[in-house]
């Protein structure tokens, strides 16, 4: 095990205003190695990573390329260090073609012949695997394409580090796989590849070394053999799993018989075709399928977020007019929406505005709330929720991903909904928050509240959901409950052939 | 001094430091230059009232037109993220009008100056929903949207009154253009007061800052939020409109006259320099109208200091552009990153300074 070492990053240092955000790590990257970087939300991943591409300066410690001492001042120094990255959201141009996007910024020479071009890019994207042309414009690609031509853009520039952010996360299995072929390939030819995921399976999956991260300090470098997953989420969130299995254990999920909250018939938007959907007090349901099969369209239907084409519906009995976002939250639903980032905060605004945004649309224009109401609102859910912030006052686009999402939940908190939809609420955050996230889920249920959850991960909606409804290209195929609901039926479910009806087996 | 340098600077630069040291130093490089410069004395005017003159009165009482469109330009770039480049010639429109609708009375009175004054209203906030629908409702660029007012507006105020300038004298448009008799503070200066603090009741009454940061700092997630973007921005518009017709107003009735080629000629440009100088980003989101209020004084007073040193009319531009250009460049972020990491470091080594020494 005497690998090369290609990359030392030694007592690294990161201060942001109020928060060390990184205190005094080490890593080492050898040769042609996986080397997978966990930690929690917060944990000093990705200013780590940041550090590393240029993006923030370091405030202490050096940084060594195959032994030698570099100063990476900017992206552009970490990409001629052979330092490339693929950043968890795109950082391409949707509005230039694939190809262009690929040789952007590195070009030499004024004159560019498209055609070579074009050429060059459509070879790599072969030689990938990649379901891409050149001539095609980005933009039109699916997200996880997108991703992937980011990757072959990293790839292309002989890099010597490969830095994977996230990659997976907008990914389905059979594109996940895809990348992991790719990251073995480039392993073999001798690049040292960091894995950052929230995604424990693919870490086992794929990865030789394990370096953990906490609360901006370094716990550990481990061998992957040595490591079991347990012992590894427990160093991640720096307790016992206990609590973890104990929730799935104990909570009582079976819903008793009560009421219908909502209903809708024929509901279709511009993004579904018609569908039924309908969910009783105090239930936990789910929406699960692969990327692109029409659970998040649904949701959005129900909400009011696309453009509602038909459907009546029936909230308590009574029936109601949901065709923008406005009437469902008058109607008690609220919405966290799947991309945060786009969807969810307004990253400039402090943390209390953004929690009190909702309901001060719902209160109306005309009815501010005061701003030592809007405090007192802020510091509840602050705690309740445990959002880590500097203060109330910080913008929310500064805190970490997981911590963001909490703003969001406070948000849709505050309004008290009695049917709130979460969709992906988990994505992209911390195994610790991620089971708050859940315990909320579960304690609101209790409370009354209706609640559809979506997760990308099954594992998880088998926890927290009583009900799952299974779609496949934009269509229902199925409703699992009770005993059905274990991921084996889910995945026959989703993959065809059995319908709901057919459970007996 | 000390709690004012300490909010000036500490925990980086806040939005007002740039133009409030700009205002600074404009006044400090006058009163070396000459020292009699920012004298205020009290003088009588044609109708024997006692008033405040000197040049600091001048450049505020300037700076009145600017001031008020500049308070509703900053909303219209903070919900649609571009600016209205229409706003001199809607003012001669509405000035126009106010115009127009004086002159249709035999004599002028109290009344008729309100009616007049509210037909420009109405017809300003009527281009501003013009506006604002097209860059609301069919999603084009605000620049290229009020493009077609700033080409079309100044014929439609020829068309108003028929090509003529006319004139209109009265004590209350006199009044309103110059002093109201008794009161020593120009109309205008007093006007823009009043502007300020009905933005500030409108802020204070109803959330519509929190809205319109929303809408312009992310679009989707506000409409998701379950607010109106498109409302927002026609509203924004609409409210810009009130501005100019005020802007028209006083300008009018500085003059006696309404000449729709020269009234608030160039006015928009000054007006989006006054949005960016008091340090609200162009690009939309959060914003503070007092910057925009400084913004436009800075400007003004630029102008007149200028003009005091006896700069020619034609060359005043040309310096204007040179002050201007480094205004922008300290107050762009990363001038302002580099300055507030520096101004940190001097403040935290203060502190381990009086730590040690305590020790």
């Amino acid at each position: 095990m005497q690998a090369e070492i290609l990359l030392q990053m030694k007592g690294i240092d990161k201060k942001f205003p109020g928060v060390l955000a990184l205190n005094g790590v080490d890593f080492t990257l050898r040769k042609g190695e996986i080397h997978a970087l966990m930690g929690e939300n917060g944990a000093g991943k990705s200013t780590l990573i940041k550090v590393l591409t240029g993006v923030y300066q370091k405030d202490g410690g050096e940084i060594l390329l195959e032994g030698k001492a570099v100063s990476i001042r900017s992206p552009q120094d970490a990409q001629n260090n052979g330092i490339s990255t693929v950043y968890q959201e795109i950082t391409l141009c949707p509005n230039l073609t694939v190809s262009e996007n690929m040789f952007i910024g590195r070009e030499t020479g004024s004159f560019i012949n498209a055609k070579k071009r074009e050429k060059r890019a459509d070879e790599i994207l072969q030689s990938l695997g990649i379901p891409a042309r050149g001539s095609m414009q980005l933009g039109d690609c699916s997200l996880a394409v997108q991703q992937m031509v980011a990757i072959a853009r990293a790839v292309d520039m002989n890099c010597k580090v490969l830095i994977l952010d996230e990659p997976t996360s907008s990914l389905d299995d059979k594109e996940v796989n895809m990348l992991f072929n790719l990251m073995r390939d480039l392993k073999g030819k001798g690049v040292g590849i960091i894995f950052v995921t929230h995604f424990l399976e693919q870490v086992y999956e794929v990865s030789d070394r394990i370096t953990v991260l906490r609360n901006g300090e370094l716990v550990g470098e481990y061998l992957i053999e040595e490591l079991p997953r347990v012992a590894l989420v427990s160093k991640m969130i720096g307790k016992d799993l206990d609590e973890l299995s104990a929730l799935s254990e104990s909570e009582e999920k079976e819903n008793k018989e009560s009421e219908v909250l909502y209903e809708a018939k024929g509901l279709s938007s511009s993004e579904t075709k018609s569908f039924d959907f309908s969910i009783k007090k105090g239930e936990v349901n789910g929406f699960t399928g692969l990327l692109g099969s029409g659970r998040s369209e649904s949701v959005r239907a129900i909400f009011g977020a696309d453009k509602v084409n038909s459907g009546s519906i029936k909230i308590k009995g009574k029936d109601v007019k949901i065709t923008k976002p406005i009437d469902a939250m008058k109607n008690g639903i609220g919405y966290l929406a799947e991309d945060r980032k786009r969807d969810g905060i307004i990253a400039e605004l402090s943390v209390r505005e953004n929690i009190i945004l909702a309901m001060q649309v719902m209160n109306g224009m005309f009815k501010p709330i005061s701003k030592s109401e809007q405090e007192a609102f802020a510091d509840e859910y602050i705690k309740v929720l445990n959002i880590k912030t500097a203060s109330k006052e910080t913008p929310v686009g500064s805190l970490s991903g997981g911590n963001q999402q909490k703003v969001i939940l406070a948000r849709w908190l505050l309004t008290h909904p009695d049917y709130l939809i979460l969709d992906e609420p988990t994505r992209g955050i911390d195994v610790g928050t991620k089971l708050e996230i859940q315990k909320l889920v579960l304690k609101l249920a209790k409370e009354g509240v209706s609640v559809t959850f979506i997760s990308s991960e099954v594992e998880e909606m088998l926890r927290t959901c009583s009900r799952l409804i299974v779609m496949r290209d934009r269509n229902i195929v199925g409703e699992l409950k009770g005993k059905d609901l274990n991921q084996e039926q889910v995945m026959k479910t989703i993959a065809g052939g059995e319908a709901k009806n057919e459970k007996d087996n | 001094m000390k709690k004012i340098t300490k909010k000036l600077f500490q925990g980086g630069l806040s939005q007002l430091t740039i133009p409030l040291i700009a205002i600074a130093l404009l006044l400090i490089f006058n009163l070396i230059r000459d020292p009699g410069f920012f004298s205020i004395g009290i003088s009588h005017n044609n109708d024997g009232n006692a008033v405040l003159a000197g040049n600091l009165i001048s450049i505020i009482n300037g700076a009145s037109e600017l001031a008020v469109l500049a308070m509703g330009m900053t909303l219209v770039t903070a919900a649609c993220k571009g600016q209205d480049i229409s706003v001199g010639a809607a003012a001669a429109i509405a000035g126009s009008v106010f115009v127009k609708v004086l002159k249709a009375g035999s004599s002028i009175s109290g009344g008729t100056v309100l009616l007049a004054f509210l037909s420009a209203c109405v017809v300003a906030m009527l281009f501003g929903t013009f506006n604002g629908i097209l860059v609301s409702v069919f999603k084009i660029q605000p620049m290229i949207a009020t493009l077609i007012l700033y080409t079309c507006g100044r014929s439609i105020a020829y068309w108003i009154n028929g090509g003529a300038t006319p004139t209109v004298s009265s004590h209350i448009i006199t009044a309103i253009g110059s002093f109201i008799p008794g009161i020593p503070i120009p109309t205008p200066v007093l006007i823009v007061l009043f502007v300020a603090i009905l933005f500030k009741l409108l802020f204070h009454f109803t959330s519509l800052e929190l809205f319109t940061q929303s809408v312009g700092i992310n679009q989707s997630a506000a409409r998701l939020n379950g607010i109106n973007p498109t409302f927002i921005k026609l509203l924004s518009f609409i409210i810009l409109g009130v501005c100019v017709a005020v802007a028209g107003t006083i300008g009018v009735s500085r003059l006696g006259l309404i000449n729709h080629e020269t009234l608030l000629l160039d006015v928009e440009m000054d007006t989006i320099l006054a949005v960016a100088i008091g340090g609200n980003s162009l690009g939309g989101g959060k914003f503070k109208i007092s910057g925009s209020i400084i913004g436009a004084y800075v400007i003004q007073m630029l102008t007149i200091t200028l003009y005091a040193m006896k700069v020619s009319s034609t060359d005043v531009k040309a310096y204007k552009a040179i002050v201007i250009v480094i205004l922008v460049v300290i107050g762009s972020p990363v001038v302002k990153a580099r300055l507030s990491k520096l101004i940190n470091s001097l403040f935290s080594k203060k502190k381990v300074a009086v730590k040690g020494v305590q020790s």
